[in-house]
């Protein structure tokens, strides 16, 4: 556009209105590339809803776990330590299921192929669903796995583990969680 | 050779420790990344700590390194480096292919910075074979953005600029 355009288009009045959407332009492109705000702490806090199918093509809805302490695992088939843990949740999902334990996990993987292929490989007996950006972020950003909740019986999340991980702490957290009675509200 | 039941238990107990050794699974015979191609055998020379990369990334007039995360597409969509672009996961073919298809027709002299961030990084099966890849090719400026824990806690949790999205 040049001087004289400019000068004809702010006369017919759109010049505030150019203004007005580049104005809208730069916010957005400067929006998008901001220093992050640290994760959301989610400890305390009611853990995030989501329904999902599951890789068998059932629902799966964290919501209807509620009276379950739950362990939510968020994982991938390239993460090594991730592999390690499985199959002990798989061993504590049958050991403590009886007592109103369950384990969900959610691939982060971006092909539910591979996902669904080391669930029969591991062996593992417990729901997997697939995890994608919003949910991650949802979750205070998934970035970096293995990363874990353990959610109460009224699904608020006492506790976080990023990272490789004790399983024994892990398991006494849960099994302290366990022994809580439910707080109906 | 016999062993008593203490130099049975040190046995299992010494074959644990090779199984669990940085850059090595053995859970279920899963993964076993070549220790040629992990990320611990990048030499410290060729790392860029974060605070190095942002510091280059923001200073005016400071040559900008092409910036290519070899990871995970769904922890790049939840959040990634501006400007830096998703090139396949360094450690399937699939995604040394997209690597390899983005950068064939660069001069072998541009400066490359790879980063993944997928899990702490003796563990990342990523970057490793992402690096060896460049080399292979020729490439003679390549740095690999050393992310200690992951990308949240090394980079994003740091206050270090990020974009979300595509």
């Amino acid at each position: 556009m040049d001087t004289r355009t400019n000068r004809a288009a702010w006369e017919l009045g759109w010049g505030p209105w150019i203004f007005l959407v580049a104005f809208l332009a730069a916010s957005v492109a400067l929006a998008s590339a901001q220093s992050a705000p640290p994760a959301r702490n989610l400890l305390n806090q009611p853990a995030p809803n989501f329904t999902r199918q599951d890789l068998h093509g059932h629902a799966l809805r964290l919501a209807a776990f509620r009276g379950k302490v739950v362990l939510l695992n968020f994982w991938a088939t390239w993460c090594a330590p991730c592999q390690v843990e499985m199959p002990v949740f798989a061993t504590w999902q049958r050991q403590y299921g009886p007592q109103g334990f369950a384990v969900i996990g959610i691939s982060m993987d971006d092909d539910a192929a591979a996902a669904r292929q080391l669930v029969q490989r591991l062996k593992l007996d417990y729901p997997v669903a697939m995890g994608d950006a919003r949910l991650g972020l949802r979750y205070g950003g998934v970035l970096g796995l293995p990363l874990s909740f353990l959610l109460d019986r009224n699904g608020v999340v006492r506790a976080r583990f990023q990272g490789e991980t004790d399983v024994k702490e892990m398991e006494n957290q849960m099994r302290a969680l366990i022994a809580e009675p439910s707080q109906k509200k | 050779m016999r062993l008593g039941r203490s130099g049975r238990a040190g046995v299992f107990a010494a074959l644990m420790l090779v199984c669990v050794a940085p850059g090595r699974m053995c859970a279920a015979g899963q993964w076993a990344a070549p220790p040629s191609s992990s990320a611990s055998s990048i030499p410290t020379s060729m790392l860029l700590q974060p605070e190095e990369l942002n510091h280059l990334l923001q200073t005016p007039g400071a040559e900008k390194p092409l910036v290519l995360q070899v990871g995970s597409h769904v922890l790049f969509d939840e959040s990634h480096i501006p400007r830096s672009e998703y090139a396949g996961p360094g450690s399937q073919d699939a995604g040394a292919q997209v690597l390899r298809n983005r950068v064939a027709k660069l001069p072998r002299k541009t400066f490359i910075v790879l980063y993944c961030g997928c899990c702490p990084w003796n563990r990342c099966p990523n970057v490793g074979p992402a690096y060896k890849l460049l080399l292979d090719m020729g490439f003679t400026r390549v740095k690999v953005l050393y992310l200690a824990d992951n990308f949240g806690a090394d980079w994003v949790n740091k206050g270090f600029p990020v974009e979300s999205g595509h």
